[in-house]
């Protein structure tokens, strides 16, 4: 595929208050594939601003993008073949040198943000004197920090100088750190990025009126002067923020917030400065490299599913799902929302139902306070919704989702309740998160329909869901569980039916080991501190009370009878927790995480080594290698890529992590263990 | 419902682009030219909120892709116009648009509303002419209308076999005056103003497309002597004394007298009366003489009252014709077309009517003395349009 490159195309243009220039960012292809800026594209705006130094009598210059598009910020493709700390500045430094020239224009210049404009794309803006900004423009946002970089192209100085410090945090920082936030046109007019504010119907035209007014004196601009005085207290704010959300594992932020820091006082030159040294260090580090690599999968790889036969999907026009307990619940709105057929519900008792009922209405209510349903719509959304305690109601189903007990027996038993009253076809999904599939399905008279289909908890947070071909499942199941999939907003990934899968077997490795190194002497306070060093979302002991101890458990003695003791021990420890009923190891609702007295009671220790927290992430990480290692050469998931996806998108784990396998071969535990890497092309 | 007075309040128009890939509306779609027509009437004339348009009609020849879905009432909602206003589209091929502001006016006349849009748009890039029409074949088995009917280039040389005392030179010598008058015209600024700049999407980067791509100020005799005659061997109709294929949106503001007095807008003109025509198909240029003595006839008026005839000049040979059948001064009547005709600025089918108004409108303003004027032309399969127009801009009425 021949790479697009972004050209800028002048033309002018007679205005009555005289001659304009028009300059257009268009790389040729349509709204899908964005203008970036590359090398090239850099030269082609310095060639560009070369005509437009020379054409006398320009009175004013309007920049703008392509329809739908403004433009998507530097282009990604050339940064993992930047390797030293010169190459980055050098990008640093050429972005600055380039956009600067518009700055220094000695007409007035207006950016006309009709699109998309995300980081370089919006800094580009930021050179211009004026800007106005469409109404419908989706998506406006400064991404870098959510990528391992900093808006180093001006954008950390430039808009700390024209919105202040703390809609620049709010931009640069809090949204690129909440899974990447981006803020439409008019939010973007309200912090004061653009002058102005104009429909899309006329949006250029309006735009360029707003040039020529400007031009001749008919209109001026006034802005609201920014507020540096609380900019220290913001900072250290956004600071706490940053540590909470990465806990000091990723560099950019921090360098991000001294930038902007340093913007309230430095004059432009010095920002800039700053900027590119900020690149040099930031484009050659790992963090950087795994969150393009983590980008890259999250973008392209997870929209290209691996394995999905070449057949039509079975249509679903009704969906069942056996049980009606919390997470049946977010199943049955899931697949009403996305889906919007009819959703039967079923369990044994009236009140479990009444409760899903519940769940469901609220849950409408919310999706309508938040617009994302018309008020009208609530009755007939609703009435999609049945919840029942006799199988009859299920005759009629397309696809049916058991979300019942783990537990083999009863998985079992209601699969083969569903089969007397279902059509031959209907497809038969379970959301078991260890148990197999194939013996799930080996008593029933069709077993070719029935497949894993493995969501994460929060099912309305977590993307991925975990497809799981039985030996028996046929190509029509899985097409069409991948379709389901697509049609729900969720990324489907093929797994092999082996003991809990991929993410749950990634997680439960982690959790044995933590387990065992609080036996042997480290308090779970360490353990947890140590793992979220890494910058993972959630601590083990804190993850452990959010799945539950209980099906924690399952998950591991399913392990544990597969893989043996060796790698997946039945911690005793553990196992008398949960015989006591406890749900966490820490007291709830303590500001200060305090183990649970009789946790700590109960819990037996092998030893009272003091572990140093690199030691516990050396275990921790070399025996998740070797697990990883296992896991592929089994061949449960095609790829590495597929693994450090699957991390990403069902457990959270961050970009600059780039999932799980790219951070092990970037900080050397790979080779050091394995002898070799995980990456391939 | 009692008859009541129509007045129109203003007229406006995009650029006139050359259709096809050298056109600059050939990124451009057809629903946005209308949309940036309507924007522009009511940023012209703020006391007419966007609430109060009560209609919304325009017309167009070929009514799919871009210009279907009721255009009438898509571009309303593109407009931003807010859900009540209604909207139709018509079509009458040339007349559309003309079509457009009779309807209006007639709904206007009849009390059915207040205040109505009206226009024509023609994308003649997006739409070629006929490019789409499947006509019965009972048209040629038995013989309804001749081969030569579908061709409008073929009808003007019937004209010329029908007409021999028109020659192919006085033919050409009008469409020199036309691009000629026009070129005076732009020179003057006259037409500028009746053009809202609008800024289009190329692939070497935006444009704004502000004036007529169509006209040929520097054109000779000669020139146009020696241009090919590609409707038959040896005819008389070249691309030099027809209108040529364009795009372009031009629309109106209609109300009724009383809501102009009420909302204190000046109006430039009120409607006098107006007819249609049939002539045959295969000599369509023919249709603008009935349907003219049929509006003279209705309104009591003649000729001679018309202060401005403004034709539309689909072809060269069909003016002269009009010119001919009504006694005006050969090869120029100073009441014809007087800042030039369709000759130069190009034909966008159903917008070219409103742009007759358009130019009428601004010719009652610079002449405050005259008093009636006529919009007229002709169209495709056979018929005539035309509407008299008094002027309301007069020093004393």
């Amino acid at each position: 595929m021949e790479k697009l490159e972004t050209q800028f195309y002048t033309q002018f243009y007679n205005s009555p208050a005289g001659k304009i220039a028009l300059l257009t960012m268009d790389n040729g292809a349509d709204y899908k594939k964005p203008n970036t800026f590359s090398e090239k594209a850099l030269k082609s705006l310095n060639a560009a601003l070369d005509t437009i130094e020379q054409v006398k009598d320009i009175k004013g210059l309007l920049l703008t993008g392509k329809p739908y598009i403004f433009a998507a910020g530097a282009d990604l493709t050339a940064i993992p073949f930047i390797t030293t700390y010169e190459q980055g500045y050098l990008v640093g430094k050429m972005g600055h040198d380039t956009f600067k020239r518009i700055m220094n224009l000695p007409f007035p210049t207006v950016a006309a943000i009709n699109g998309l404009a995300l980081g370089g794309g919006l800094e580009i803006a930021l050179y211009c004197k004026y800007r106005t900004i469409s109404k419908s423009v989706p998506a406006i946002a400064f991404p870098e920090c959510f990528l391992g970089l900093v808006p180093g192209w001006g954008g950390c100085t430039l808009t700390t100088k024209l919105i202040g410090p703390e809609k620049t945090l709010q931009l640069i920082i809090y949204n690129a750190l909440n899974q990447n936030r981006m803020i439409n046109g008019t939010q973007a007019f309200e912090l004061g990025l653009g002058d102005r504010l104009f429909e899309n119907a006329e949006f250029l035209d309006e735009s360029l009126q707003f040039l020529i007014d400007i031009i001749n004196g008919k209109t001026k601009v006034k802005r609201k002067e920014p507020d540096f005085k609380k900019a220290n207290q913001l900072i250290k704010e956004a600071l706490a923020f940053v540590d909470s959300k990465v806990h000091g594992a990723a560099i950019a932020p921090y360098r991000a917030l001294e930038l902007i820091k340093g913007a309230c006082s430095w004059d432009i030159d010095t920002g800039f400065e700053e900027e590119n040294k900020a690149l040099g260090e930031l484009i050659k580090s790992r963090q950087c490299k795994a969150s393009i690599y983590a980008f890259d999968l999250v973008n392209r790889h997870a929209k290209r599913p691996q394995g999905v036969p070449d057949l039509k999907p079975k249509e679903i026009n009704k969906v069942g799902i056996i049980g009606a307990g919390l997470m049946a619940s977010q199943l049955a709105y899931l697949f009403l929302y996305r889906l919007k057929v009819p959703v039967v519900v079923k369990d044994i008792k009236q009140e479990i139902i009444d409760r899903a009922k519940g769940y469901i209405e609220q849950e409408l209510k919310k999706a309508i306070s938040k617009g994302k349903i018309e008020e009208t719509k609530f009755n007939y959304m609703l009435s999609l919704f049945k919840g029942t305690l006799d199988w009859k109601d299920f005759e009629d189903c397309d696809f049916v989702i058991e979300a019942v007990f783990e537990d083999m027996k009863v998985k079992k038993q209601v699969f083969k309740e569903a089969e007397e009253v279902i059509s031959e076809d209907c497809i038969l999904a379970s959301n078991t998160s260890s148990l197999s599939i194939t013996e799930m399905g080996s008593e029933l008279k069709h077993p070719e329909r029935v497949i894993g289909f493995h969501f994460f908890n929060p099912v309305a947070v977590l993307p991925l869901v975990e497809i799981i071909r039985s030996k028996e499942t046929n190509d029509l199941t899985l097409a069409t569980a991948f379709s389901v999939a697509k049609k729900i907003k969720k990324t489907g990934l093929l797994v092999k039916d082996s003991p809990a899968f991929l993410v749950n077997r990634i997680l439960t490795k982690m959790m044995v080991d933590c387990l065992e190194i609080v036996d042997n002497g480290a308090t779970f306070q360490e353990v947890d501190e140590a793992l979220l060093s890494l910058g993972l979302p959630i601590a083990p002991f804190d993850l452990l009370a959010l799945v539950g101890p209980a099906v924690a458990y399952h998950v591991l003695e399913t392990l544990n009878r597969s893989f043996g003791p060796e790698r997946f021990p039945l911690n005793e420890n553990f196992k008398k927790m949960i015989e006591l009923g406890k749900t966490s190891v820490y007291l709830p609702n303590k500001k200060k995480k305090t183990v649970d007295p009789e946790i700590e009671k109960l819990w037996l220790r092998k030893g009272d080594y003091k572990y140093r927290k690199e030691e516990i992430l050396d275990i921790v990480l070399e025996n998740l290698t070797k697990e990883i290692d296992l896991i592929l050469k089994e061949k449960v998931v095609a790829s590495s890529r597929d693994v450090d996806m699957a991390m990403i998108l069902g457990a959270g784990w961050p970009f600059f992590m780039g999932g799980i396998t790219m951070y092990l071969d970037l900080v050397g535990i790979t080779p050091r263990v394995l002898q070799k890497v995980f990456f391939s092309f | 419902m009692e008859k009541r007075e129509v007045v129109l309040v203003d007229a406006i128009r995009t650029a006139f682009g050359k259709a096809g890939e050298k056109g600059f509306f050939w990124h451009t779609r057809a629903d946005d030219m209308v949309v940036r027509v309507i924007r522009e009437l009511l940023r012209r004339n703020p006391q007419v909120k966007p609430e109060m348009v009560e209609e919304n009609v325009w017309g167009a020849t070929t009514q799919e892709g871009d210009q279907g879905l009721t255009l009438g009432r898509t571009s309303a909602i593109l407009a931003g116009l807010p859900e009540s206003c209604a909207g139709f589209s018509v079509d009458r091929m040339c007349a559309g648009g003309m079509t457009a502001v009779t309807c209006a006016a007639s709904e206007i006349a009849l009390g059915a509303c207040d205040i109505a849009i009206a226009g024509g748009v023609e994308h003649m890039g997006h739409h070629p002419m006929g490019a789409t029409a499947d006509p019965n074949p009972r048209f040629l088995a038995e013989r309804l209308v001749s081969e030569d009917a579908l061709v409008m280039g073929k009808t003007a040389e019937n004209l010329h076999d029908m007409f021999p005392e028109i020659t192919k030179e006085m033919a050409d010598e009008f469409a020199l005056l036309s691009q000629k008058k026009a070129a005076k015209a732009y020179e003057e600024g006259k037409i500028g103003r009746m053009i809202v700049p609008m800024t289009v999407y190329t692939k070497e980067g935006w444009v704004v497309a502000d004036r007529d791509q169509q006209p040929r100020p520097d054109t000779t005799l000669e020139a146009l002597r020696d241009l090919r005659t590609p409707f038959r061997i040896q005819g008389n109709v070249t691309a030099g004394n027809s209108s040529g294929l364009n795009d372009g949106a031009c629309g109106c503001l209609l109300m009724s007298a009383e809501m102009a007095e009420k909302l204190g807008v000046t109006p430039k003109m009120k409607l006098v009366g107006f007819a249609y025509a049939g002539v045959k198909p295969e000599v369509m240029g023919l249709g603008p003489i009935p349907a003219t003595h049929k509006v003279f006839e209705k309104t009591g008026l003649s000729i001679n009252d018309m202060d401005f005839i403004e034709l539309n000049e689909a072809f060269a040979v069909q003016a002269l014709i009009f010119m001919k059948e009504f006694k005006l001064k050969m090869p120029d009547d100073p009441r014809l077309n007087p800042w030039g005709g369709a000759i130069a600025f190009g034909h966008p089918l159903a917008s070219s009517g409103p742009r007759l108004m358009c130019h009428l409108m601004h010719e009652f303003a610079e002449s405050p003395e005259a008093k009636y004027g006529l919009t007229t032309m002709c169209v495709g399969l056979g018929q005539g349009g035309s509407i008299i127009w008094e002027n309301l801009q007069r020093k004393n009425k």
